[in-house]
């Protein structure tokens, strides 16, 4: 197992440590399974607020699996199980509990995913969506937070001239700025990103790694990668991860530099995976 | 020589359309010698077999028409409510047992539900909501073809919403939606072309329907939209006159050819459009 | 109970979210009851229209009903031309159908190579799927009754519903080919079998499971059709059998058949129901019971072949 230093609540510490941020959600022995599978072992990992966390690991070894947990993403698939917790902060309650409404949970915690995903409308209703389903009406309230959302995202430069173009007229990097813009309308708690770059260009990938360190001032992130560069750019914790079990976790510059267990430099080093 | 002989036997199909537009344009023009074709697209009165007869094709025209519309508005509503619920809600056993169900409707022989028409349907309405509803009406069959269309448009339908990628369900989901905002809003306009695709083809079928309409809605042409009133449709025309003596080469003979090129251009306008919005939406994705 | 989230500081719209999300369960349900139920309306009305046949023609069923002919008399009128006439009739529809949609079929899946001739027989094969019924009865009036001479006879009838399957069959035996897996067709080449003994050796006997379904599939289609029938000219008063195919002396099997004037059960219940006359509307009850029956057995076969073939595949 590992032990992982966990801060909790605001405040310094007493002593010469500097103050730990805060957290905004925890994850406390995670297990989850496919049918019969054990997708992930008793993982047990802090999310600290307003900062980046990244995932990483070779395919298959949950990475996506466990980010899906936080959005209960696996409640929309038959034969699969949750057990352990996560901890929403600070309100300290399980959102995996079965008496907590899954819809509840999405309404607060965003996800951005792999292959953008903008619906058959316009820009404007793409990203008003999330305030629809949250019973706003007025025009005024949404054309303001369609236009923060769409500024977040940096994109309103670009679309501002077309917001009742369809969304699938934009390229593809504009497309995954798109569903973020759309994701931040309603004020997520914390933001997912399931690989968001790996379907676009290098120079859309660029701006959406800008876009995310941006975003962190606001937002708590969590993001899983499979390109441990991205990770060493964009994240300030890093928790590595193989066959279902979190190997290792802490501040990004320490796992790159100086990473605590084996496992985890063969990785970062390129020795497999 | 065996691909010659195969070859031939696809080009069967491209031989029976050749036949089917020769012979429909030969009779017709033979009609044509006899009619003119404005009296025939303008006049309202068909009556081929009197003494003095008449050959206004739209009565006809308009008993299709509202035996169809009556059927799109039962069939449309429900096979896509359907389709939504099998498509979105329903869970594999409650799938398993329906669409076996829905072909079944689909198999039945349009005379079985000619006579339930006539014997059942009509007595019904006559009995509980219409009593001045006449033994032959357009109602009774119009309701009836439209409930065995369902199957059509339910399936057609369900097909083009299964088609859309989890990927964009899980984006509405992840933004908090429910499973029925995520059918309305983001399934349905997604499938959109492919559930219009369904809903032409179905009309493209109601038009061609004959054997309820010859039975139920009785075979006195006549230029009316009112379902209440009995009504001849292109199809029960055909059908009327063939069961009698049919003298080879007459006007009357030669009119059932007319009749039957005016159904063909009808369906195949919209089976071709039908077929041109499946094929936009498959390409999408 | 539930609601375990409580307001925290920097949402204060948990309370609306919640509430929301009870809004929207019950509109959820109320559409998901809506959508049942529109299944179970349409469920039920094909239940009424059996029962409401069961109901008026099992009683007239009787074995004289099955071998008489049509009579003026409801009561001693029978289906036995109707029957005769049917089996005929579908006979002939089998034997062209089959070689000619399963034909085309291999030309498609395994010959034809992209060109302009492939594409034209696809669209016509797509095209006449749509085609109306009756305008198949036109045809046939015209090309088989008077061009060809063949009149209003089992084999005018037998050719032009067999035309109507053609796209069943030639649909269904298409996937049925295309089910059959690549490594299938490069073993049997690479053993050196010409194209058309790897199909006739490999291709067809793997595949026959699904081509039988689109048979019985286009066969349970043609049984019920009545329209094209009744534009040919099939009489709805034959009193007598159309002649025996086979005979007792020689040469033992006879054509003369094909060429008979003859009606078939979808014609007899068109008759009988047209009658004001309630008798005849119980024996056109009768008639149909018999014809939804064969039509069900026959899709009932189909489906259950569809199914077995589909278990026993292993690759």
């Amino acid at each position: 197992m590992v032990s992982i230093d966990l801060a909790v609540g605001g405040g310094a510490t007493a002593g010469a440590e500097a103050p730990r941020p805060p957290l905004k959600a925890e994850a406390r022995g995670l297990d989850f399974m496919y049918g019969d599978f054990k997708a992930l072992k008793a993982i047990d990992m802090p999310i600290h607020q307003n900062k980046v966390t990244a995932l990483i690991g070779p395919s298959g070894c949950g990475k996506s699996t466990f980010l899906r947990c936080f959005n209960r993403m696996h409640d929309l698939y038959p034969n699969t199980r949750y057990s352990g917790e996560i901890r929403l902060l600070p309100d300290d309650v399980n959102i995996l509990a079965k008496s907590v409404d899954p819809i509840e949970v999405r309404m607060r915690i965003g996800m951005v995913f792999q292959k953008p995903n903008p619906f058959p409308k316009s820009i404007y209703e793409n990203v008003a969506y999330g305030l629809r389903v949250r019973g706003v009406r007025s025009k005024a309230v949404l054309d303001e937070k369609v236009e923060e959302a769409l500024r977040g995202a940096a994109l309103w430069n670009e679309a501002k001239d077309r917001l009742n173009d369809l969304a699938f007229e934009m390229s593809g990097g504009q497309q995954q700025r798109l569903c973020i813009a759309r994701a931040l309308a309603t004020d997520p708690e914390l933001l997912l990103f399931d690989e968001p770059t790996s379907a676009l260009d290098p120079i859309a990938t660029a701006s959406i790694e800008e876009l995310m360190t941006e975003l962190s001032a606001r937002v708590t992130i969590l993001v899983v990668t499979h390109n441990m560069q991205q990770a060493a750019r964009v994240s300030d914790y890093t928790a590595y991860m193989y066959l279902g079990e979190l190997i290792e976790f802490g501040e990004t510059d320490q796992i790159f530099i100086k990473p605590k267990r084996k496992e985890t430099e063969d990785y970062i080093t390129g020795r497999f995976g | 020589m065996i691909e010659f002989v195969l070859l031939c036997a696809g080009l069967v199909a491209v031989f029976t359309t050749a036949a089917i537009t020769v012979i429909l344009v030969y009779e017709s023009l033979g009609f044509f010698e006899f009619v003119s074709l404005w009296d025939f697209l303008t006049g309202t009165v068909w009556t081929p077999l009197f003494a003095n007869p008449s050959y206004g094709i739209l009565p006809l025209i308009s008993g299709t028409l509202t035996v169809t519309f009556i059927a799109l508005l039962v069939a449309v509503p429900m096979g896509t409510i359907i389709a939504i619920y099998l498509s979105e809600f329903a869970g594999h056993r409650v799938r398993e047992a329906v669409k076996p169900a829905l072909e079944m409707i689909a198999a039945v022989p349009t005379i079985v539900f000619g006579y339930f028409a006539l014997l059942f349907v009509t007595p019904l309405l006559q009995d509980t909501i219409l009593p001045n509803l006449p033994g032959f009406n357009m109602l009774a069959p119009g309701l009836v073809v439209g409930v065995a269309t369902i199957p059509t448009i339910a399936s057609l339908a369900e097909d083009a919403m299964r088609a859309v990628p989890m990927n964009m369900r899980e984006g509405a989901y992840a933004l908090g939606s429910n499973k029925m905002q995520v059918a309305l809003s983001v399934v349905m306009p997604a499938a959109v072309s492919g559930v219009v695709a369904a809903y032409v083809l179905a009309a493209a079928r109601a038009i061609g329907e004959t054997m309820v309409v010859a039975i139920a809605a009785g075979q006195n042409a006549n230029f009316t939209f009112n379902p209440m009133e009995a009504a001849a449709t292109l199809t029960a025309y055909i059908a009327q006159v063939s069961l009698g003596d049919l003298e080879h080469g007459s006007v009357a003979y030669r009119s059932i050819f007319a009749a039957g090129l005016v159904l063909l251009a009808m369906t195949l306008v919209l089976n071709v459009a039908g077929h041109f919005l499946r094929r936009r939406y498959w390409k999408a994705y | 109970m539930t609601a375990v989230m409580q307001p925290a500081v920097e949402r204060p719209d948990v309370q609306e979210m919640r509430r929301l999300v009870a809004a929207g369960k019950r509109n959820q349900l109320i559409f998901a009851m809506t959508g049942l139920a529109c299944t179970i309306f349409a469920v039920l009305v094909l239940l009424a229209a059996f029962l409401d046949l069961l109901f008026d023609g099992l009683p007239r069923l009787s074995w004289e009903f099955m071998t008489n002919f049509p009579s003026r008399r409801a009561t001693e009128a029978g289906i036995l031309s109707a029957w005769v006439g049917s089996a005929m009739v579908m006979l002939v529809t089998m034997l062209a159908a089959v070689p000619i949609g399963v034909g085309a079929a291999v030309y498609l899946e395994e010959y034809a190579k992209k060109n302009w001739v492939t594409d034209l027989i696809e669209i016509n094969v797509t095209n006449l799927a749509g085609v109306p019924s009756i305008v198949y009865g036109l045809l046939a009036l015209g090309l088989f009754v008077y061009q060809f001479g063949f009149g209003e006879s089992v084999l005018t009838a037998g050719l032009t519903l067999a035309l109507l399957i053609l796209p069943i069959v030639i649909v269904s035996s298409r996937e049925a080919l295309r089910a059959v897996p690549g490594h299938i067709r490069e073993a049997a080449y690479a053993m050196g079998a010409t194209r058309w003994q790897m199909i006739s050796d490999h291709l067809l006997p793997y595949s026959r499971g699904g081509i039988l379904t689109g048979i019985i599939l286009g066969m349970a289609e043609a049984i019920g059709q009545t329209a094209p029938i009744i534009t040919i000219g099939a009489l709805t008063f034959i009193a007598f059998l159309p002649p025996a195919p086979i005979t007792g002396e020689a040469p033992f099997v006879n054509f003369a058949w094909l060429w008979s004037e003859f009606t078939v059960l979808p014609i007899q219940m068109y008759n009988w129901v047209s009658r004001p006359d309630k008798a005849f509307q119980l024996n056109a009850a009768a008639a149909g019971v018999i014809l939804l029956a064969m039509t069900l057995v026959m899709n009932g076969l189909a489906i259950y072949l569809r199914y077995q073939v589909r278990k026993k595949i292993k690759w």
